[in-house]
């Protein structure tokens, strides 16, 4: 009877790590084998060679890594040149999103006819396939034939000539708008909910003390927001900082130089080239880079909640 | 509470950033086919007619011609150009592939390379009726020289230059330019009105590089050296290079608009009378399509330098499509009669006629579907001034970097920026430094 009642005991701590082990085993399966997997071949000279039993290829050491960061050779200089304009991209994309999606979410907090209607309208471009969405972005960028010329040139006669949108130096601003365009109905969905927790009593007391829109929104909707706003740029920085999808589909395998960005340089790097050892070295730095910039973000973001607690 | 939290983000953003590029790794699968599996076979095609749906409508028919005399089950899939390459990578990587496939001649070597395909010795050409029976140009695109092929050949084609005769008479033009400076005399008839001389497909790598390649031999340029390392930024490349850049820059008798096409524009361009002159391999099927009858065009050599003579008179790459057996097939006297079926004398005229290609078997070329005039002149072509691509391992990478090369330099054109020796020397060696080493 003893014996019994000290195994019932033990069963309340055991159970939980039973009842996960199965995902746990899924997760080392899915995610960190291949991650390993990954890292593995980032030491190795895998190129075409050796990619139908690439376990044969050759050992290279940090040979890899030295292609990639030396910076003062084509390879890492191209490197170098990538990182910087995915930097721009993201801090541009995630910076313009996270804007637009506040203004609609607030815009949208109070009712109104036709509320509904409009919310489900914000959320299309984030119902819709990245591939469906994109192409048709890349047909209205045509320089000849494009909806985007038709109106700034030949409408609205702001260019002296039809700018490319898809090659040379404009194709930045040509894959901003379009992940903007794709990314910020999810700043939108996610803030709109935030708000939902708001108190409204909170609102119309400071009514009452005589605050205005902007000071409501500065005192009460943004410091509220804050947990929500942490967590949402976290993940649009992440996303937006590997997209591989919009990139792609708009340029092709070989994007321009002003528009190269990181996810589709290390592709080019890795499948084009044949050379997936560099490709994966890059993919590791990428990895590291982005552990850097999230531990950063969460120590400084988290140190600071402590001090206003 | 704050360790656990990083703990997880690490977690996240390892999965978000690690999971893109890692899905290469397979399992080591060596050894070659075996006949396991007899009674099916999976073959892939590649994208030959005006959509994926028009070459199902082709093949399957012939498919099933197979079935009966055969009992072989095969079970087809058409891929698109842009995805082919990739898709023989995965499979050979992971092993699980097709055992049948239709592969760009010019990948031939690269893909040897790998050890993925079955090697064509005498043995086994002898059970595909022999290696006498394909044209000498085409079996030497389908490996490196010196090695058993690593497919035979089963479409052939040419680049011919393309002229609307009712633009050319128009412009008082008497007959298609036979040298580069006549082209650009034309060109510049023809560049009025909104219409242009020529198109040329800028955004397409593929294209860039064929004609870089063309250009390149007139110029006495090889791309690689004798020992098989790349020269892309010799002197004569370079010549090369800015020659065709220059039909935007300088000569301007191509649109600036060119530098982002990438869809076949040019074919349209050209069946719709904006362009009097285009460069393209067997246009013809496509250009019915467009609307566009077989007698308001001709067909001529690319031209050539004036006064050029030996390989400087190469107008054409060798170009076509091989067909390849996957080492891993689980059918393989089953994967070599399909191979003997489709390169057969009956098969390869009516193919190569839907497809208004030219057969790589002699015995299919006399028939009466291959002397119409366009392939006539690319047959000529074919068989006299056409040389292939470099057959060499490293040549799918030489495509995508010198063809990417080609393309930003035309895109600087037609942004309006100057290009110089200087600017399409850098671009070439910037190419060159990203070719691996080994």
């Amino acid at each position: 009877m003893r014996q019994r009642l000290g195994r019932l005991r033990l069963t309340p701590k055991g159970l939980p790590y039973l009842l996960l082990l199965p995902a746990l085993l899924l997760e080392l399966l899915i995610h960190l084998v291949p991650m390993v997997v990954g890292i593995a071949m980032s030491f190795k000279q895998l190129t075409q060679f050796f990619i139908r039993d690439w376990s044969s290829a050759p050992w290279t050491g940090l040979g890899n890594y030295h292609l990639a960061v030396d910076f003062s050779a084509p390879v890492g200089q191209s490197l170098l040149n990538s990182f910087w304009v995915t930097c721009a991209f993201t801090i541009l994309a995630v910076g313009l999103s996270w804007l637009v999606g506040t203004t609609a979410a607030i815009m949208m907090q109070d009712a109104f006819r036709g509320r509904g209607l409009l919310r489900a309208a914000f959320l299309l471009p984030y119902a819709l396939p990245v591939y469906a969405a994109v192409i048709t972005w890349s047909f209205m960028f045509q320089r000849d034939t494009g909806l985007v010329n038709h109106v700034l040139h030949d409408q609205l006669h702001l260019t002296s000539d039809r700018p490319f949108w898809l090659i040379g130096d404009n194709s930045f601003t040509a894959l901003v708008v379009v992940s903007v365009w794709r990314s910020w109905p999810f700043a939108f969905l996610t803030l709109t909910a935030g708000l939902q927790n708001i108190p409204r009593e909170l609102y119309e007391a400071a009514a009452m003390d005589g605050a205005g829109v902007w000071q409501q929104i500065r005192r009460i909707t943004l410091p509220s927001l804050r947990p929500v706003n942490l967590v949402l740029v976290l993940v649009l920085f992440l996303w937006t900082f590997n997209d591989f999808n919009t990139p792609y589909v708009l340029f092709g395998k070989s994007a321009p130089e002003a528009s190269d960005l990181i996810s589709i340089h290390i592709y080019q790097s890795s499948f084009v080239t044949w050379n997936f050892g560099a490709g994966s070295a890059m993919s590791v730095l990428l990895l590291l880079f982005l552990l850097l910039v999230t531990s950063v973000y969460l120590f400084t973001t988290s140190r600071r909640r402590g001090a206003d607690d | 509470m704050r360790i656990n939290r990083l703990a997880a983000a690490t977690a996240v953003v390892a999965t978000l950033a690690l999971t893109a590029t890692a899905c290469g790794g397979g399992s080591s699968t060596g050894g070659s086919g075996d006949n396991s599996s007899p009674k099916t076979l999976t073959y892939w095609a590649s994208n030959q007619g005006t959509s994926l749906e028009n070459d199902k409508q082709v093949l399957e028919p012939e498919l099933r011609k197979f079935e009966q005399q055969t009992g072989i089950k095969v079970k087809l899939e058409v891929i698109p150009w842009s995805d082919l390459l990739n898709r023989i990578l995965a499979a050979t990587t992971s092993g699980q592939g097709p055992d049948v496939l239709n592969i760009g001649n010019t990948w031939s070597a690269s893909l040897q390379a790998t050890g993925a395909l079955l090697s064509f010795d005498d043995a086994t050409f002898g059970k595909i009726g022999g290696k006498d029976r394909f044209l000498p140009a085409t079996i030497a695109s389908a490996g490196a020289a010196g090695k058993d092929p690593a497919a035979v050949p089963l479409y052939s084609m040419a680049y011919g230059l393309y002229y609307n005769k009712k633009m050319f008479q128009a412009a008082g033009i008497e007959r298609p330019p036979a040298t580069w400076d006549e082209l650009i005399a034309d060109g510049q008839k023809l560049t009025k009105d909104g219409k242009y001389g020529i198109a040329v497909e800028g955004g397409n790598v593929s294209e860039n590089v064929h004609h870089a390649f063309t250009l390149g031999k007139q110029h006495g340029a090889d791309f690689f050296d004798a020992s098989g390392k790349p020269a892309f930024d010799a002197p004569e490349a370079v010549a090369a290079i800015k020659q065709y850049v220059d039909l935007i820059a300088k000569d301007k008798i191509a649109a600036p608009g060119n530098a982002e096409y990438a869809n076949n524009q040019t074919l349209t361009d050209f069946a719709t009378g904006k362009v009097g002159m285009m460069m393209w391999q067997s246009a013809g099927a496509n250009l019915k399509s467009h609307g566009m009858n077989p007698d308001d065009y001709g067909v001529a050599p690319v031209p050539v330098p004036a006064g050029a003579s030996g390989t400087k008179l190469t107008s054409s790459m060798v170009a076509g499509i091989n067909l390849a057996v996957f080492k891993n097939t689980k059918n393989l006297n089953g994967a070599l009669d399909f191979v003997k079926f489709m390169t057969g004398k009956d098969e390869q005229i009516q193919l190569n006629k839907t497809y208004g290609s030219i057969p790589p078997v002699a015995d299919a070329q006399g028939d009466a579907a291959f002397a119409t005039p366009e392939l006539q002149a690319l047959s000529k072509v074919l068989g006299s001034s056409a040389q292939p691509l470099p057959q060499v391992a490293n040549e799918s990478q030489f495509e995508t970097l010198v063809g990417t090369a080609v393309k930003n330099l035309l895109a600087a054109a037609a942004a309006g920026k100057p290009v110089t020796d200087e600017s399409v020397k850098a671009e070439l060696t910037k190419a060159q430094q990203q070719m691996p080493a080994n």
